[in-house]
């Protein structure tokens, strides 16, 4: 028995170690086929072109041949003295306020009516509130320079004629200090459905067991919203949040062909337009890199900020926002 | 379903939903309505229906344009591009992140991860320069790899949150039953992962069919546009022509709202990684 089992064993130490080995080689052969093609294509086109326009922002560069003049911080000097540049930065902060303080409210606000209890009808709510989501920018601002076209025939200054009386129409578009907000209204048109949908998936995780609970307690509905349904959606709270800065940072094809060209006179121009218009159009690579590396700063800085002090616990298990584009 | 305390509550509700949903379509419904009326009716009043007929030339106009056809033909281009390329290097990177580990693998998939917090267009000079010095510029590649790369991140992370939640007993069985890591993903991964490949498909779908700023950048050649673009010269020629303009807006409304009809619960799931159900 002894004898056998001795016969045996070295044999099959021996298999199993070539198996091992053998499996070690195709778990190397695996990993490398599998990683190597998606983080070569995320390495030369998100996180190299970044750092390299980083050293491209140093220099005055036409795009023309290799950059060899060489001005240090001269484009930032630059771009923080063009009055331009500064206008399109407080508009990007401004548009960012409006969604934080407009568009995630009033988001959260339809999905509580939408998003729970029995209404009849709500799918069919749900996808008319949604829907704009889905268009392109392209086509949202096309549909919508015409709403908001300064002849009275258009339709917002007709549908005002109609209901205010004695209202003079107006060039939403057209003037220094409305279009901003015109803008902020076909932002929030287009993006609240994105963050509704967002809300409604967090209350749908809410126990209704709690917020009964509360109510048998003697709380009101004010009470239960602000004390059991609110701090238990915080974590969808913070994304939104979250998605929200970011997206108002990224905004370039609606204010582009709603404005035309962030206009009038650049009042509407935002951090991307800026980019578009001073940067790329004129060939003005290295300048245009400086403004990319402040874009991406921003952004960045914001998101590990942010990330940091309030969604430490909510990131990575929650992927929203994959490919979606946030106002 | 509703008690006598609630009625009135109830029919607030719903008139303040048929308000604001009133307010969201009343942009859409005139671009549809403008499609079938003549220019002249739309310029007199925004919204109403037609008064001399339907005028289908708004839209025959378009459709027996080539450029209408070719501008369908290089979206349909991109968005397969992207949206092929993108389900298949996220599938096999979100493998690896759930299922094999090895030495490195959580500081790669941190790398990963910073694309989610920064989007496409603050990286778009950056983008533009390294395509160009890839000699990229005018090819639909151009446009196809930084849209996968970009859209990378963010479907790692949705199909390695379903990975993760298949129980690891199957795949011991499947290994036992003499399955390699490769057939393991091939045969049995994949085909669970359905409902999750499908979100991250609907997702990249939108993203590649809708992209505007980067085949801006990259494509000179008209012949080359997708149809975002291929709208916006359609608008630089007719400028004034509204209604064949709404036409050409319709027609592409049209197909993102029968999508919608046909993948929201993926839409949604995708948006949501994977919360709200349906």
């Amino acid at each position: 028995m002894s004898a056998i089992r001795s016969r045996i064993l070295p044999t099959s130490y021996e298999r199993a170690r070539r198996d091992r080995q053998r499996h070690q080689r195709n778990k190397a052969a695996l990993i490398t086929l599998f990683t190597l093609p998606g983080m070569v294509i995320f390495f030369l086109f998100v996180l190299f072109p970044i750092a390299q326009s980083a050293y491209f922002s140093l220099f005055d560069w036409e795009g023309y041949g290799p950059p060899t003049d060489y001005i240090a911080l001269g484009n930032y000097t630059r771009l923080f003295n063009h009055s331009v540049f500064r206008t399109s930065v407080s508009n990007s902060f401004t548009i960012m306020l409006l969604s934080l303080v407009i568009q995630l409210p009033l988001s959260l606000g339809l999905a509580l009516l939408v998003g729970r209890g029995e209404l009849p009808g709500r799918g069919v709510f749900r996808a008319i509130l949604f829907i704009p989501y889905i268009f392109s920018e392209v086509i949202t601002a096309i549909i919508w320079r015409y709403v908001l076209s300064p002849d009275d025939g258009a339709l917002l200054n007709s549908v005002l004629t109609t209901f205010i009386p004695g209202y003079e129409p107006i060039g939403w578009l057209a003037e220094r200090n409305i279009v901003l907000y015109a803008l902020f209204i076909v932002l929030t048109w287009k993006f609240f459905g994105f963050h509704m949908i967002l809300y409604m998936a967090g209350l749908q995780g809410i126990p209704k067991d709690l917020e009964e609970a509360a109510r048998v307690d003697g709380a009101t509905e004010a009470q239960v919203l602000r004390f059991v349904t609110l701090p238990l959606l915080g974590s969808t709270i913070r994304l939104t949040i979250f998605l929200s800065v970011v997206g108002s940072f990224q905004q370039f094809v609606l204010a582009w062909v709603l404005t035309n060209e962030g206009g009038p006179a650049n009042a509407s121009q935002l951090l991307a337009t800026y980019l578009y218009k001073f940067g790329i159009s004129q060939q003005k690579l290295g300048y245009g890199s400086a403004v990319a590396i402040v874009l991406f700063a921003i952004a960045f800085g914001f998101s590990v900020i942010y990330q940091r002090l309030f969604m430490r616990h909510d990131f990575a298990t929650r992927s929203v926002g994959a490919g979606g584009r946030t106002g | 379903m509703f008690g006598t305390r609630q009625l009135p509550w109830t029919i607030l509700k719903y008139a303040l939903l048929v308000l604001i949903c009133l307010v969201i379509m009343g942009p859409v419904l005139t671009a549809v309505l403008g499609s079938i009326r003549t220019t002249g009716e739309f310029v007199s009043t925004p919204f109403g229906l037609p008064q001399n007929g339907i005028q289908w030339e708004n839209y025959l106009g378009i459709l027996e344009n080539p450029s209408f056809w070719n501008s369908l033909k290089n979206s349909l281009i991109i968005t397969l591009g992207v949206t092929i390329l993108n389900i298949m290097l996220a599938s096999m990177l979100a493998f690896v992140f759930s299922r094999v580990s090895f030495y490195g693998r959580g500081l790669l998939f941190n790398i990963l991860l910073i694309g989610l917090l920064f989007p496409l267009v603050i990286a778009i000079l950056p983008i533009f320069i390294q395509v160009r010095q890839l000699n990229l510029i005018d090819s639909m590649w151009g446009v196809i790899l930084p849209l996968v790369a970009f859209g990378l991140p963010g479907s790692v992370v949705i199909l390695r949150n379903f990975f993760i939640a298949i129980p690891s007993e199957l795949e011991d069985a499947a290994y036992i039953d003499g399955c390699t890591p490769f057939g393991f993903f091939r045969y049995i991964l994949l085909p669970l992962a359905r409902p999750a490949l499908l979100a991250v498909a609907t997702l990249q779908v939108i993203a590649g069919w809708n992209e505007y700023f980067l085949p801006l950048l990259i494509l000179t050649d008209p012949d080359q546009w997708p149809l975002p673009l291929g709208i916006m010269q359609f608008q630089g020629q007719y400028g004034t022509d509204y209604a064949r303009i709404m036409a050409y807006v319709t027609l592409l409304i049209i197909p993102a709202v029968l999508f919608y009809l046909v993948a929201e619960k993926y839409i949604v799931t995708g948006l949501t990684g994977g919360e709200l159900k349906g």
